[in-house]
């Protein structure tokens, strides 16, 4: 990869190897995925009492049991569960399709087959928050620590989860060069 | 690095009175985000110059949390969507 690289106007410029722009496309796709929201669209309601039912029926998303999920969308307050679900209740619809469009963005500048990517100020925003979501959608399923490079020093080489580390330290490297183009 | 206090400024409206309890924005420390990138999400979101937003990330870091925002409630709960957005850690509480 050539590294992030600020241009002319507050955008920034990189160049991406084929199989680095197959990984981070794959990878965001996992995320937008996981942050789409859950279940199928409601059936449509046949009486008049079922519509009245699902209308009365206020929704109350709740923290995801999943720690990725629970760490993308995480919780406005801490200790105070009332109003954690009264804060998720109105913001958390929004932040799924904000963290949806940020990856969809980087999705739509990214070209698949790699190359140079120009991408304007608020495209590179775009880029910074999906990017920062694949990471820690992998750090938290990884297990990360501050302790980042001794946890992977001490992995073999023949260790499944030796690929998945590299792949997480590469995205640091990605994510460090674009703020400092930024910056 | 230092280990005292970091400054905050304490944005106040006409609808928020000193004398009001005010709400605070907590960004609590995570092993992933970046500290370059933590940084320049604070001067970013709150406009901060670039010393203070670094020694408001070395407070994420060195003691787990910063408060990085005081005012009126609503606009703590903005703050903290916004960093949601950029996938910081952050909460709202009453300062008390």
């Amino acid at each position: 990869m050539d590294p992030f690289r600020p241009t002319r106007g507050g955008g920034v410029r990189a160049g991406l190897a084929p199989a680095e722009a197959s990984l981070l496309r794959s990878l965001v796709g996992q995320v937008m995925a996981l942050i789409a929201p859950d279940g199928p669209p409601q059936s449509q309601p046949d009486d008049l009492l079922a519509w009245d039912a699902q209308f009365t029926q206020e929704e109350q998303p709740q923290t995801p049991d999943d720690p990725v999920l629970a760490r993308l969308l995480p919780d406005g307050y801490r200790d105070d569960p009332e109003s954690a679900q009264e804060f998720r209740k109105y913001t958390e619809s929004g932040l799924r399709s904000a963290k949806q469009q940020a990856a969809r963005e980087m999705l739509d500048t990214l070209p698949e087959t790699g190359g140079k990517i120009q991408l304007t100020h608020d495209q590179a925003h775009a880029w910074l928050k999906a990017l920062n979501d694949v990471r820690l959608a992998l750090g938290v399923r990884l297990g990360v620590t501050e302790e980042f490079e001794e946890q992977w020093g001490r992995l073999s080489a023949d260790d499944p989860q030796w690929a998945a580390y590299e792949v997480y330290a590469w995205l640091g490297a990605v994510q460090e060069s674009l703020v400092q183009a930024l910056a | 690095m230092s280990t005292a206090p970091a400054e905050v400024d304490l944005p106040r409206s006409a609808d928020n009175p000193v004398t009001d309890k005010p709400w605070v924005t907590i960004v609590w420390n995570d092993p992933v985000n970046l500290m370059t990138y933590v940084t320049y999400v604070f001067q970013q979101v709150f406009g901060y110059p670039k010393r203070k937003a670094t020694r408001l990330m070395l407070d994420v870091h060195h003691k787990g949390k910063a408060v990085v925002a005081v005012g009126a409630r609503e606009a703590m709960e903005h703050n903290v969507e916004v960093l949601h957005g950029y996938g910081l850690w952050a909460t709202v509480q009453h300062d008390n």
